[in-house]
Order: C-alpha cells, then sequence, then structure tokens
C-alpha cells in the first residue's frame, strides 16, 4: 500500500532530507529566515524525539526489548501524535510548514533495520507526501568526514551499533550511513524528491533551492496567514 | 509451522515454535479473565506449561501507555499506534519465546480487540491490517459473546463507576455515560461478528454457566494438543 498521495489541504508542505552531515537543517533555516524576512507565514517542524520516546528507548536499549519492529512503532507513534497535532493543521489552515527529516527518515532508517518497504509505507500512509521534498545528496565519505569533524562523540543509534555491523563506532557509523544512503537514493525516484548537490557551497545551494520554491509554489496566496 | 498474517516479521525465525498460541476475545465483563484462569488450571492439570498475557503490559511502553490513557491527549491514530507498539513488544518479547520454549501461550486478548477499536473509530481496515500483518496466526482464537445488557450488569459487579474509555467517551457519541457505554459495546459487538467471519473465531455463548463456558473451550482444544506443530 502506498503513502496517500497530496490531498487537498490549503497549506504547503516542505521537507527535507538526506544523511547527517548533509547540511539540510541549515538549508532549510536558510529558507525559513527567507521566507519570513519575506513576510510569509511559515512554521518549523523537527523530527525530534518527545519524552515519551526517549524514555521507552532508554528503556528498551536497557532491557534489550527492543526489535526492528518496535524501533519502528516507538517513532511512528511520536511522529502521529506531531503530525495530528501540529503538521496537519498547520496545513488545513493553511500556512508553510517546513519539516527538518519526515517519513523518509523513517522508511530508510527502518528498512536498514530489516522492517519491509510495504509495511512501512502502509504504517505511514496516514501522513501526506510533501509538495517539495529536497533530498541532500552526499557522496557517503563525505557526510562522515562532516560529521566526524563536528561530533566526536556518535550516539548509539546515530552508528547504527544496534545492528551489530561492525564493533567500533565510528566502523559501523560508516557502514551504516551508507546502507542509509543507499535507501534515500532508491526513495529519490519512488517519491520524487528534488535532489540537492550537498557538496556546493551553501549559499549556492540555497540560491537554487529558494529558485525551485518560488516556481513550484505560489507564495503569493501565504502571505496573510490563513487562507480558509 | 506457524504463519504470520501477511509478512514475516522481521529478524524472527519460526521454524522451530514448537508451543501453541490460543486466544480469548471478549469485552469486558465478558467473563475472560475467569474463563483464562479456569483453562490455564485444566492445561496444567494435564502437564502442560502455560504462559499468560494480555494487553497494554509491555515493558516497552507500558507505564507512557498507561499515562497517555488517563491524560486523553493522543489523537486516534496515535493512540491506535501506542497500543500496537505496546502489543507488538509483547508479541516479540513473550509470545515468541514462549511458543519457541513450547509453552502453550494463552492471551486474554489479542491484536483484534485492538482492531476493532481502531475500525468502530473509523480506522482504514487496510492500514490496521498491515500493520498486524507481521503477527502469527493462533492456532485457536475463541470469542466470548455476551448482550451488552449482561456486560453492564457485570460492570456494576466488578466496579462502581464506569471506564472512560470502555465507556467510547471520546468518540462523542452521547455526553450521557450509560447510552454511549452501550452505543459503543454495541458497535464493538457488532464489528467483533465481522471479524469473527473475517477470520473464523470460535464463538462461545458467553451468557451460560462459567462451568459450561469452561466446558465448551476446553472441548475445543483438546484436539489441538494432540496434533504436532
Amino acid at each position: 500500500m502506498d503513502v496517500k498521495n497530496k490531498r487537498h489541504f490549503p497549506g504547503v508542505l516542505i521537507a527535507v532530507e538526506g544523511l547527517d552531515g548533509s547540511g539540510k537543517s541549515t538549508q532549510l533555516y536558510l529558507v525559513k529566515r527567507w521566507l519570513e524576512i519575506n513576510g510569509y507565514h511559515v512554521y518549523l517542524t523537527e523530527w525530534n524525539s518527545s519524552d515519551m520516546v526517549r524514555q521507552a528507548i532508554k528503556r528498551g536499549k536497557k532491557k534489550n526489548l527492543l526489535t526492528p519492529t518496535t524501533f519502528s512503532l516507538v517513532h511512528a507513534v511520536d511522529f502521529s501524535d506531531r503530525y495530528h497535532r501540529q503538521i496537519q493543521p498547520l496545513l488545513k489552515t493553511g500556512f508553510i510548514a517546513l519539516a527538518d527529516r519526515y517519513i523518509f527518515t523513517a522508511f530508510a532508517r527502518d528498512a536498514v533495520r530489516g522492517c519491509s518497504p510495504a509495511w512501512l509505507r502502509n504504517l505511514y500512509s496516514f501522513a501526506i507526501v510533501p509538495d517539495i521534498t529536497f533530498y541532500f545528496k552526499l557522496p557517503s565519505g563525505a557526510a562522515i568526514e562532516r560529521i566526524l569533524s563536528n561530533r566526536p562523540k556518535i550516539k548509539y543509534y546515530e552508528a547504527g551499533m544496534d545492528l551489530n555491523l561492525h564493533p567500533e563506532v565510528y566502523d559501523s557509523f560508516r557502514i551504516y550511513q551508507t546502507r542509509i544512503g543507499a535507501e534515500y537514493d532508491r526513495m529519490s525516484a519512488e517519491f520524487g524528491f528534488t535532489e540537492i548537490d550537498a557538496t556546493q557551497p551553501i549559499e549556492v545551494q540555497q540560491e537554487t533551492i529558494r529558485k525551485i520554491i518560488t516556481n513550484r509554489i505560489d507564495l503569493s496566496s501565504f502571505k496573510n496567514g490563513v487562507v480558509l | 509451522m506457524k504463519q504470520f498474517f501477511i509478512e514475516p516479521l522481521p529478524k524472527c525465525d519460526v521454524s522451530n515454535l514448537s508451543g501453541k498460541l490460543i486466544v480469548l476475545e471478549g469485552s469486558d465483563g465478558s467473563g475472560r479473565t475467569t474463563q483464562i484462569s479456569r483453562v490455564k488450571a485444566w492445561l496444567e492439570s494435564k502437564g502442560y506449561a502455560v504462559v499468560n498475557c494480555e494487553l497494554a503490559r509491555s515493558q516497552l511502553v507500558g507505564p507512557e501507555l498507561e499515562i497517555a490513557r488517563q491524560g486523553n491527549i493522543l489523537g486516534p491514530t496515535t493512540l491506535s499506534l501506542f497500543y500496537a507498539t505496546d502489543f507488538m513488544d509483547q508479541f516479540e518479547n513473550v509470545i515468541i519465546p514462549a511458543l519457541r520454549a513450547g509453552f502453550i501461550v494463552l492471551a486474554d486478548r489479542y491484536f483484534y480487540t485492538l482492531m476493532a477499536r481502531d475500525l468502530v473509530r473509523g480506522a482504514d481496515p487496510n492500514w490496521v491490517q498491515n500493520i498486524y500483518g507481521v503477527t502469527l496466526i493462533p492456532d485457536l482464537v475463541f470469542y466470548l459473546n455476551v448482550s451488552p445488557r449482561r456486560l453492564i450488569e457485570r460492570r456494576w459487579q466488578k466496579a462502581a463507576a464506569m471506564d472512560y474509555w470502555e465507556s467510547g467517551m471520546d468518540m462523542g457519541i452521547s455526553r450521557d455515560w450509560a447510552i454511549s457505554f452501550l452505543t459503543y459495546q454495541q458497535l464493538l459487538r457488532k464489528e467483533f461478528l465481522n471479524l469473527q467471519k473475517q477470520y473464523g473465531f470460535a464463538v462461545i455463548n458467553g451468557n451460560k454457566s462459567v462451568a459450561t463456558i469452561t466446558h465448551d473451550i476446553v472441548s475445543q482444544i483438546e484436539p489441538l494438543l494432540t496434533t504436532p506443530a
């Protein structure tokens, strides 16, 4: 079962996806500033875990309870809450919502952990596909070096340590991120991602992104907020 | 060999699940818990080792689920996924290991209850079926069919006041608890009878005496015990 296509909400959803360290959060921040400074009503939503998820993941790790399926479901609970109480209401009331990571993050991570793509797409089928999904494509080696140079300590799940890929955190991280990258590449055609070359200078990427948004979305209707 | 409903559970070997999975479904007040303990005693008297499990008791999210139930702040889809998480945690960490060790798992409800609750709240049947598609088809499922009239009477025997969720108060059927309870329980019963047709539950007349019901259940379990896994 496929994720349903865009339902007719007056708002607009723009998402960014890509590996850790691909620079997507920086780019989304710049999009937000650009829109705000020009007087558009725009809100940011992030793929952050709530206390509930953090508690459950912590307990699951301590007691060795988490499986690919429950790892996926715990995050789906969290996303569903955010989707139904934040993202969907923003879209229904005619705002621009910017999502720093969206359901594709779950599709990539959980598929690497062994969940079937069909099961995952069904699980998240309550959520609409964004109007534009920017995929920040980076040779995974470059993304890894960016992360390793910025953050010396890599978190357990970010390194995919639960997958027993490699006993060394950095090596595990390299293998894991490479697999995630392969999943993103596979989804790019399936969901029509707009690919951005993340090796380009920041301002060059931003210029490209702003052009694409201007061409694909009629921004004039978002100047006054609610269009119900 | 045991079968999954739609697709295999990731990272799970089912080739050596020698135990049996028996499910008892029925509303609160249907006499389910009483029957579970009687059937368990019967199985143990015959020398079978039994493991019990029930909904909303997972180690993973059990405590958070209880808080969510008290607060009533989650939407229906989110709550439904929360219950699915709880169910799958128990499925993978209680039911599967017990079946592997050759136990008889006596489940005090399975995902059918969760499914019925979701469906009466308007969930897409395909969505729910696919989520639980990675679970095992039980060896036997009993549904204790009891009239709403009787349920409400047993409800009074058990507790002094009505329960928000059991009365379906979140559905906005009526602001009157009694009317909401009766309507909600009727909707659930109807949904269960639909699920019965789809999944082939053994329907047990729950209006009979306790001993008769136990007899009806164990007489159907008995032939299963001699069939190989």
